[in-house]
């Protein structure tokens, strides 16, 4: 092959960064991550597949509704109250960011940036 | 086929494509779309298969019964042997970057003049014959069966394209339709399709050493005529050896400069700067060609004419070879010359060296051979030459790139420096239209004949117009290049698209510039008009030594 | 009519997985059947390519040359490197500047025909636009890539990371909003209204040019829709592709639909790629008139079939053809028994 050297070299550098996944993660088998759930409180704002998959959304809505248009007060899916507060109400249960937050943002290689702002809750360490 | 006027010509150009796709819409195949077939007897002296008499306006072109099997079997032999054929048949995305960079498509709007357009007529092939999706889902695709029609295509579209690589240079994977022409017309080859005015140079040069089929004899005569031109003009008989061994160098350039005017001016501009060196060279009737048709034709013919030059210079005892100004020759040079016969040099060949200056071309240190331009330009930084560029003040000179010397090798700024040394007035075409990015003058790749000249006059638009430009601008009223194709077909496009604009080689202004040791006071430049001051002189001044 | 045919096309794609999922349940085969291989067409196939190329040589080194050229005197003519490179350093400059810059595409210009007082006029105007999206297309999808790697690599490396960041500098809504995901649909939509809108190049499109270009925008609506409006289980998701990417499949329950389209779209391109013009990818590195220094004139390059029999027309034959009338021009003769012609001889 003509200049096959070069090609050779240059089909294996492709391919290898193709396969670098599968020998990155050799021998790891990967589990979706355990979550510390607080022990006093059974349910959350809203639903448990909502807050998996929107609970973005929402806190994205709280900061709006409480910070630009004064409203503090949030109706859920089934007519109940809560305050709309991060310190009072989210981190009244969930304490702590390592144990619960990050435990899926760092999988899913997010970083929020709630904590720009808001006081961290313990577990930042 | 009469050509209509340039403005008419102009208005007639529309881009906008027929309303029937490509592969639906006929090809026009009426006289002056195409070039005249080569003749049998040529094709016989040179052994190219299936030779006949046939024209492109009858319907039956008489193929070889098989040709299909031959077109195929060629094709499968080329990707084998080309890297290129390979890589261009498949990567092209159609993005068209290449459309509007074509002068014959500029010129024609003709959507088959489109680069992209004009490989897709050998992809679709491609895509029929060696590719699986090609093979089933054809249409969806744009494949084709290979038809009588396609072939008739081939020939129609591939001598309308002059391999000058401007459409290889915006192609952002560096596809390079003169490729794809290069095979197209081998493979046409192979059926016995060619073209006269390409087949009957490379037949000629093969036995006469030249395309022109200028015979020893002759060639002989002819340089001692402009031996003579010279002594009329500058009073000095300048030594033209021929054929002579012992010699440190071989010079050789084409041929159309022993052949017609200007090109003769030229040549004259390079025997009178010899001359005024004393330099020891020869030149060859033998290798009496710097052009080479063969690169128009196949790749082993290329070969084979090519070969002459080291076989000469070997035979010779030259140790290297100055070449003339021509366009596609550099080309060979620059990029086939050693690769295909740089085994044949003799042991008396060494990297070139200026016996004047004793400059070294190292850039030339395989071939063995350097470019006039080159030459010369080292003779001015030197101060060896002197020079009265005031003798070439009644002109007003801009430089025409070559597309082979410009994009094939990229010698851009030594013709121009050798110009600026013997010109006062010099001016540079548009931008986009020059070095790199210059236009062809639509008769490279052996198209310059006659029987096409409206195709050459439309494609001959862009730098037509540019020319133009110039000329309206700064007064323009003569073209210099370093081609000796472009001698003879930027005349009728300069007639054509800027009448009153005039071509010369580079070497023609060089001869009228430099002092020769002894010579008369000169009243007139080598085509024997008078000097700017002397036009009233008599018409019927004898040379002083008659 | 070719560009309805590819949007058709990749509209029945789309339904194979909403059916195949949605209705038939197939998750195991749409999330992990599929997809693992695709990726294997996409390797084998793309080697076998890039082999194929390699198979031929490269007889003749045919460089395009876009400046000057290395001169004897570098000094009085500035060599153009990039542009005619001469060494290996230079042309590897000049092929990075092509791969990662689009070097040829930024030289674009469009002509156009006037008449000005009643003269022909051939402008050349520069043209950009093309070059611009194109650049932004391709690079919003190498960020989409290496972005994608989160769901492939645990723990997430650093780089993986700094692409989402930076991709999200905004920091606009929540999730928050890609930039890469805006640009690559404009590019995109660029690309297409480009091939309709200009005539010269609907008239040369195919299939093969509309079919990728809906099938990557269907890809990146679908991403999109994930994203933005289902705002599927990126965890479960993660569980799925580290599946795949350990050979440990597991295919969780309770992932969207959508998320089955878009893994279908991206294994028809994975799948379709090798065999197509995408291969332009591997296809760039290996085009000879880019990736060859401008050095035939210095250094030997050797063509692998050359063939040493093809000789000249040799001077022996030529002295004895034109022999006598050499001799009567005074021209000298190696042989001068050929001074007499062949048929006294």
């Amino acid at each position: 092959m003509h200049y096959g050297g070069k090609i050779i070299i240059g089909l294996i550098i492709f391919i290898g960064l193709l396969l670098s996944p599968f020998a990155f993660n050799m021998g790891k088998a990967y589990k979706q991550p355990k979550l510390k759930l607080p022990a006093k409180e059974k349910k959350c704002v809203e639903s448990l597949e909502f807050m998996r998959t929107k609970h973005m959304q929402l806190l994205d809505e709280w900061r709006d509704w409480a910070l630009r248009d004064g409203k503090r007060v949030y109706v859920n899916h089934e007519g109940k109250e809560f305050e709309i507060s991060l310190q009072n109400t989210c981190m009244d249960c969930h304490k702590n960011k390592a144990d619960f937050c990050d435990k899926c943002h760092n999988d899913a290689g997010v970083s929020p940036y709630c904590w720009d702002c808001h006081i961290q809750p313990e577990g930042l360490k | 086929m009469a050509v209509p006027k340039a403005d008419e010509l102009f208005k007639s150009i529309d881009y906008t494509p027929p309303a029937t796709g490509w592969m639906e819409t006929p090809v026009d195949f009426s006289p002056g779309n195409w070039c005249y077939p080569a003749k049998p007897e040529i094709l016989k002296s040179i052994n190219f298969p299936n030779p006949r008499e046939w024209s492109p306006e009858d319907e039956d072109w008489k193929l070889p019964p098989n040709w299909r099997d031959i077109v195929h079997q060629g094709f499968v032999e080329r990707l084998e042997k080309y890297r290129s054929l390979k890589l261009f048949m498949d990567i092209c995305v159609r993005c068209g970057a290449c459309a509007d960079k074509c002068h014959f498509f500029i010129g024609s709007g003709d959507p088959k003049n489109m680069p992209v357009l004009r490989a897709e007529l050998m992809r679709s092939i491609y895509r029929k014959d060696f590719t699986l999706a090609g093979k089933i889902l054809s249409k969806l695709t744009g494949s084709r069966v290979m038809e009588e029609d396609v072939l008739k295509e081939w020939f129609i579209y591939f001598y309308q394209c002059t391999e000058c690589r401007r459409c290889s240079l915006f192609c952002p994977y560096g596809i390079d339709t003169a490729e794809v022409t290069m095979m197209a017309r081998e493979l046409l080859h192979l059926c016995g399709i060619g073209i006269n005015w390409i087949m009957e140079p490379v037949s000629n040069c093969n036995r006469t050493g030249n395309h022109l089929g200028i015979q020893p004899h002759a060639f002989a005569d002819i340089v001692e005529f402009m031996v003579d031109d010279i002594e009329e003009v500058t009073g000095v008989r300048v030594k033209a050896p021929l054929n002579e061994k012992g010699h440190e160098i071989i010079f050789i350039t084409p041929s159309g400069d022993v052949f017609a005017d200007p090109g003769i001016y030229t040549f004259m501009g390079y025997l009178m700067l010899f001359h005024y060196l004393d330099l020891d060279y020869t030149m060859s009737t033998y290798a009496s060609e710097g052009g080479n048709f063969g690169l128009f034709t196949s790749s082993e013919m290329m070969k084979k004419l090519n070969a002459k030059m080291y076989a000469e210079a070997n035979r010779l005892g030259a140790k290297w070879i100055l070449g003339g100004e021509c366009g596609h020759m550099w080309r060979v040079i620059n990029q086939y010359m050693d690769t295909m016969n740089g085994d044949n040099q003799g042991p008396q060949m060494i990297t070139p060296k200026n016996p004047v200056t004793g400059t070294v071309f190292h850039n030339a240190a395989a071939t063995k051979m350097v470019h006039i331009t080159e030459f010369t330009s080292d003779l001015m930084k030197h101060g060896k030459l002197n020079l009265d560029p005031s003798r070439n003040d009644h002109l007003r000179v801009t430089f025409h790139d070559s597309c082979n010397p410009a994009r094939a090798m990229g010698l851009l700024d030594e013709p121009r420096y050798v110009i600026k040394n013997v010109c006062n007035n010099f001016f540079e075409m548009p931008k986009g239209t020059i070095r790199e990015e210059t236009f062809c003058c639509a008769g490279g790749s052996g198209l310059n004949t006659d029987e096409i000249m409206e195709i050459r006059m439309r494609g001959g638009l862009p730098r037509g117009n540019a020319l133009r430009y110039v000329q309206q601008k700064h007064d323009v009223n003569m073209m210099a290049c370093i081609c000796a194709i472009d001698r003879a077909t930027l005349i009728p496009l300069a007639n054509y698209w800027a009448p009153g604009v005039e071509i010369c080689g580079t070497h023609e202004l060089v001869g009228n510039a430099l002092i020769l040791p002894g010579e008369e006071q000169r009243t007139m430049d080598l085509r024997q008009e008078p000097l700017p001051g002397f036009e009233d002189e008599d018409d019927d001044w004898t040379p002083p030594n008659a | 009519m070719n560009a309805l045919y590819s949007l058709l096309f990749v509209f029945l794609l789309v339904f194979i997985p909403l059916f195949g999922v949605g209705l038939g349940h197939l998750n195991t085969i749409f999330g992990v059947c599929i997809p693992m291989t695709a990726f294997v067409i996409f390797i084998l196939g793309f080697a076998y390519r890039i082999f194929k190329w390699g198979k031929s040589p490269v007889p003749f080194s045919i460089p395009t040359t876009g400046g000057q050229q290395y001169a004897y005197d570098p000094e009085t003519f500035k060599q153009s490197k990039w542009d005619n490179p001469t060494n290996g350093f230079q042309t590897f400059v000049r092929m990075a500047l092509e791969i990662l810059t689009f070097r040829s595409l930024f030289r674009n210009s469009s002509a156009s025909l006037h008449e000005v007082k009643g003269e022909p006029v051939v402008a050349y105007a520069s043209a950009k636009w093309l070059w611009l999206f194109a650049l932004l297309f391709h690079y919003s999808f190498l960020v989409i890539v290496i972005r994608h790697l989160r769901l492939f690599l645990e723990p997430i490396p650093f780089f993986v990371n700094g692409a989402e960041f930076m991709d999200g500098i905004l920091q606009i809504g929540a999730p928050v909003l890609y930039q890469s995901d805006l640009l690559i649909i404009a590019g995109l939509l660029f690309l297409l209204f480009r091939r309709l809108a200009d005539a010269k190049l609907r008239y040369i499109s195919l299939v093969n040019d509309y079919f990728p270009l809906f099938l990557i925008i269907g890809i990146a609506a679908s991403g999109i829709y994930m994203r933005y409006y289902a705002k599927v289980d990126v965890i479960a998701i993660k569980e799925l592709t580290m599946g795949l990417a350990t050979f440990n499949f597991h295919v969780p329950a309770n992932i969207d639909v959508s998320f089955y389209v878009h893994v279908f779209l991206v294994s028809v391109l994975l799948a379709y790629f090798p065999f197509s013009k995408l291969m332009h990818l591997g296809g760039v590195f290996l085009s000879p008139t880019r990736n060859m220094p401008n050095d035939s004139r210095i250094r030997h390059h050797v063509n692998p079939w050359n063939d040493p029999n093809i000789k000249p027309h040799s001077y022996e034959a030529y002295e004895k053809d034109f022999g006598p009338m050499m001799a009567e021009a005074g021209l000298p003769l190696d042989n001068p028994e050929n001074a007499k012609g062949t048929e006294e001889a």
